[in-house]
């Protein structure tokens, strides 16, 4: 019991650090750079995604037996679609505001890759409970990097944070952040920080037995330490 | 580097000559910034300093040339730090940077304070707010300025665009020292000459190309940004694709573009593709079938 408990933690923290989708593994990139120009926004579109997440890894991990392999793809996404329509058509109904201003990226859900990827690599091979922390911890991973992005590139290109103004009309706000060279600049910046500290901890554990991340983890690694 | 920075120095005369204290200021902070900011990163990067090599004044000083006599000290640092920081150094330095410093940091500030980097003074007077001469052209068709005003440099705009003069006496002293080959500059320069006397306002053949010439930052960018060696293509054939490619580009910016003035955006465009131009225009090796890249 205690061996599934620790387990069940490992696979909720694991989207939240060691593979968050967006700064470790770089995945979902489309959707990340283009919501986040408010931290709200941010919020909005990282709860949206991780709901349509819990409810394809919840059918999907209850189907997995039944689909057949050659047409698994296909029904993941059908199923992933529903899931979007019902993020949209209530987010729609109640909350109108951050409908307008997510726009399009909503029905995009459907092809964010994180979610076919949990599909893939997660849902379809394990049971029902394992799946919804992993929906879970990997949605929550999502939304606090798409918050960490959103408050950055909002309080440098707006002067404000979840809408509340900062700077006053002591500078002007660098309008650039909130364009999407700013989305790069800020996603880049973020990405380097995790790497540089998730390389020291790694260093410091010097950790025996591989390093854990898979290697997608690591793609990363090599070319943002280039000149060292 | 040392002859790059005698070169500007005539700009930087007629800059604070025509804009007055202000401008000695913005040059002054810009350059000191580069500096600072060049020192720190090394440090901090735990590298070996650079400063001597005087690259940071380089692209200190042409950034400082490169902004409007008004514009707030606070963003003539910012410049600098994104120059050095950001577009240098953390792509390892001089010699790795892939657009060329102080063009970047200018474009960048352009985009993140468009008001505040297109705020212009009329020359020698107290900062009276006016238009530069493209921004007439373009929005209402009018050519305000005499040929020889915008040669001296008696016209609103950057510090060290507006003075051809002075701009030209670096040149020579380029060409002389053979730091630049004349390719570039004149490739560039002529482009745009021909384009923009194609393509006039009244049909083909009706342009004027020495006020297009004469105005804006396009001699300046053509003499001192795209001549820059670590980002313009290395052969002899590829200097020229890349500046009539800086030429074309300029033209179109200019003549159908949002805004009045486009070299900088052109020239960073043309540096992106340099390393593209490099690739096919490498000559084969003697005695090898093979390409040396």
């Amino acid at each position: 019991m205690a061996k599934s408990k620790g387990r069940a933690m490992q696979v909720l923290a694991n989207g939240f650090i060691k593979e968050n989708p967006v700064l470790r593994l770089v995945l979902g990139t489309c959707p990340t750079l283009a919501v986040t120009t408010m931290a709200k926004n941010g919020i909005g579109m990282g709860i949206a995604a991780t709901f349509v997440l819990l409810g394809s890894n919840i059918v999907i991990s209850l189907i997995r037996k039944i689909v057949p392999d050659k047409v698994r793809i296909p029904v993941f996404i059908t199923v992933i679609a529903g899931f979007t329509t019902i993020v949209e058509l209530l987010m729609h109904a109640f909350l109108p505001d951050i409908y307008k201003a997510l726009g399009i990226f909503i029905p995009l859900i459907v092809v964010n890759c994180i979610i076919l990827a949990r599909a893939e690599m997660f849902a379809s091979k394990n049971s029902v409970g394992m799946s919804i922390l992993d929906a879970l911890g990997m949605g929550g991973g999502f939304t606090i990097a798409l918050f960490i992005i959103g408050s950055l590139r909002e309080i440098i290109g707006s002067g404000t944070w979840m809408g509340y103004p900062l700077t006053r009309d002591l500078i002007d706000p660098a309008v650039v952040m909130i364009l999407p060279p700013g989305g790069f600049l800020a996603f880049g910046f973020i990405v380097a920080a995790i790497n540089k500290f998730s390389s020291l901890r790694i260093r410091n554990k010097e950790i025996s037995q591989g390093c854990g991340l898979g290697c997608p983890g690591c793609s990363n690694g090599n070319n943002g330490g280039g000149g060292q | 580097m040392l002859d790059v920075i005698l070169a500007l120095l005539p700009s930087v005369v007629a800059g604070i000559w025509f804009f007055g204290i202000q401008a000695a200021l913005v040059v002054l902070v810009t350059t000191a910034a580069a500096v600072i900011t060049e020192y720190l990163m090394r440090k901090g990067l735990k590298r070996e300093q650079t400063i001597t090599d005087l690259s940071a004044v380089v692209t200190g000083l042409l950034l400082a040339l490169n902004l409007p006599p008004s514009i707030p000290l606070w963003i003539a640092i910012a410049g600098a730090v994104i120059a050095i920081a950001l577009i240098k150094q953390l792509f390892g330095g001089l010699g790795q940077n892939f657009i060329n410093p102080a063009l970047g940091a200018r474009v960048i500030l352009v985009v993140a304070w468009a008001s505040r980097m297109t705020t212009w003074t009329q020359p020698l007077t107290d900062a009276v707010t006016t238009a530069t001469p493209l921004g007439l052209l373009k929005e209402e068709g009018l050519k305000a300025f005499s040929y020889y005003d915008l040669f001296l440099g008696k016209i609103p705009g950057c510090i060290g665009e507006t003075s051809v003069f002075a701009i030209l006496i670096g040149f020579a002293y380029l060409l002389l020292r053979k730091v630049i080959t004349w390719h570039i500059p004149v490739l560039f320069t002529g482009t745009v000459a021909l384009l923009t006397w194609v393509a006039g306002p009244e049909g083909f053949f009706t342009g004027d190309p020495l006020y297009h010439i004469l105005s804006g930052g396009l001699v300046l960018g053509a003499v001192f940004m795209a001549t820059d060696y670590v980002t313009s293509p290395m052969t002899r054939k590829g200097t020229i694709i890349y500046a009539i490619g800086c030429g074309l580009l300029t033209s179109l910016f200019r003549l159908y573009g949002s805004m009045p003035e486009g070299v900088s955006f052109a020239i960073m465009l043309m540096n992106i593709a340099t390393p593209l131009i490099d690739r096919y225009t490498i000559p084969v090796s003697f005695g090898g079938e093979k390409r040396v890249g």
